[in-house]
């Protein structure tokens, strides 16, 4: 094993070494730019994108031309929520999302809202983390013009019901957008089947390169038009301007391939590690509770509150093993995670939350030696906890008058 | 922001963890802070002809409200009440190098020593 171990791939994934092969002939020798139309530099790297094009359709079930690249996925969340409310601002200025967005959505809206008078709905979710398609369709006023709900959450791994989503979108005539970063490439992803209309992802949560990302843009039934957010040469079909990242774009098509070949048997092999490292846990631990659906899960994700210790303190304990934690302590901004806070979930529990990303790179050794720490780090605060002793003594913390500052 | 060697050593190897008896002869209790706000420290003293003999702490917290903590009862052990209240957080925030992000758990041991004095002053007829 190789330490520190690295168990948080939601946050981002090391690159595949296949994927980094494949980039490398594009930054000195095929260095062309992509746009310039009169010399073989510019073809050859204009084939690649399309190459990459091609690869990153394929597994999300568009059509090329559907492929618009980014930056990445808050480029996309940004682009799809801002490019729509321009360009259908006569049709309306209402739009639907949940309160489990991540902050590139969550922030793109409340942006909106001070700056252009858009108007929000913020849905709010069941204690597993799941939006209520009723509650979209409740929700929908002649004003709507959007609809953005993610495919998957970042911390809880909960699963959308998108297909029921995407046929309210449909029913009603509203544009769906679907933040699909921790799905892609993880779960089959088919935007036809889905119903979605706008869907941003990103290389680097799929073990491709950071810095380059896609919205899907649908171009038929119906065509999806964008007001673009950067301009300057109109690349892209004149939603996103700028120089194309050849490199990055290899690199994001070669991971996009990687993962639809793999996704069948890595996300069976995933899901049983994950299934390992929580009955492992839950077997030697007691008060100890999953955040999230049980099944309607990303298969590489456990979130776990271990009830009287804190989050930072515990990954401190473990600082050989990359995690990460919902609690307050972990944020620059001192607030525990709004995701557990939406859930129902107690401040006293979120912040003893730990999150576990499993990848493509974790062995069942690492799991097994995740297993044996975690039980003992949790163990050892507990024995430094005044909340444990006070539990153990058969007080009711929940009657304490505690005296905060 | 890796953390500071102090406060990992504190982690590590916690200085007097554990707990006295609350009704014990000599014994003051503060208890400060809140689950909600995921900081909570017990601090405990043993007191004898004035002078703090022991201390013992507990904390739901970070490392560096752990480390607060601990060193807050390595600094009480050995002086008389008097001194103790007068340990200031800003002591504590140096000598464990505590980033701006996390002074309040330096307060916070601040609060949990003079709450422990206080207990004791009540418990043994020297009310503030």
């Amino acid at each position: 094993m190789k330490f520190p171990l690295y168990l948080d791939n939601h946050s981002t994934t090391p690159m595949d070494p296949r994927v980094l092969e494949t980039m490398l002939p594009y930054f000195v020798e095929k260095f062309g730019n992509a746009a310039s139309r009169n010399h073989a530099f510019g073809w050859e790297a204009e084939e690649a994108v399309e190459q990459a094009r091609k690869q990153i359709a394929r597994l999300i079930h568009a059509d090329p031309k559907e492929i618009v690249f980014t930056s990445g996925a808050t480029e996309s969340d940004n682009l799809a929520i801002k490019g729509v409310m321009e360009m259908y601002r006569e049709k309306g200025d209402h739009m639907i999302t949940c309160l489990t967005e991540h902050r590139a959505v969550l922030d793109t809206a409340k942006a909106l809202e001070a700056k252009k008078g858009l108007k929000v709905t913020y849905l709010p979710v069941d204690k597993t983390g799941m939006v209520n398609p009723e509650d979209v369709r409740n929700a929908i006023t002649e004003k709507t013009i959007l609809i953005s709900i993610m495919l998957a959450n970042n911390e809880i791994g909960t699963i959308n019901p998108i297909k029921e989503i995407g046929k309210i979108a449909k029913e009603k005539g509203i544009l769906f957008h679907c933040d699909a970063t921790q799905g892609v490439g993880k779960i089959p992803v088919d935007v036809q089947d889905l119903g979605i209309d706008l869907m941003a992802f990103t290389a680097h949560k799929m073990y491709g390169p950071k810095g380059v990302g896609a919205l899907y843009v649908r171009k038929k039934a119906p065509r999806v038009r964008l007001a673009p957010i950067i301009d300057g040469g109109g690349h892209e079909r004149g939603m996103r301007s700028g120089t194309l990242p050849v490199p990055l774009i290899v690199g994001f098509g070669k991971a996009c391939e990687l993962s639809e070949q793999e996704m069948p048997t890595e996300s069976v092999r995933l899901a049983a590690l994950r299934d390992r490292l929580q009955a492992g846990i839950l077997k030697s631990l007691d008060e100890v509770y999953l955040n999230g659906h049980p099944t309607q899960r990303l298969p590489h994700n456990l979130n776990l509150s271990f009830a009287y210790v804190e989050g930072e303190s515990l990954l401190m304990g473990v600082k050989e093993i990359a995690l990460s934690s919902g609690s307050a302590c972990t944020s620059a901004t001192l607030e525990p995670s709004y995701v557990l806070r939406a859930l129902g979930v107690g401040s006293d529990l979120a912040h003893s939350s730990i999150r576990f990303g499993l990848g493509r790179f974790n062995s069942e050794e690492e799991i097994d030696y995740t297993i044996k720490r975690i039980i003992q780090i949790v163990n050892k605060l507990r024995e430094m906890s005044p909340l444990y002793e006070m539990a153990k003594e058969g007080i009711d913390l929940k009657t304490v008058q505690w005296a905060a500052h | 922001m890796a953390y500071s060697e102090k406060v990992v050593d504190h982690f590590n190897n916690p200085r007097n963890m554990g707990s006295f008896k609350k009704d014990e002869e000599g014994v003051g209790t503060g208890i400060v802070g809140a689950p909600e706000c995921g900081d909570v420290m017990k601090l405990q003293i043993k007191v004898q002809d004035d002078k703090i003999v022991d201390a013992k702490f507990k904390t739901f917290g970070c490392g560096s409200a752990i480390a607060s903590s601990s060193l807050a009862t390595e600094w009480m052990k050995g002086k008389t009440i008097e001194e103790a209240g007068k340990i200031k957080n800003t002591e504590i925030v140096q000598e464990l190098n505590l980033p701006p992000v996390k002074i309040h758990c330096s307060v916070l041991a601040e609060d949990a020593i003079k709450a422990a004095l206080n207990d004791y002053k009540k418990k043994h007829g020297k009310s503030e």
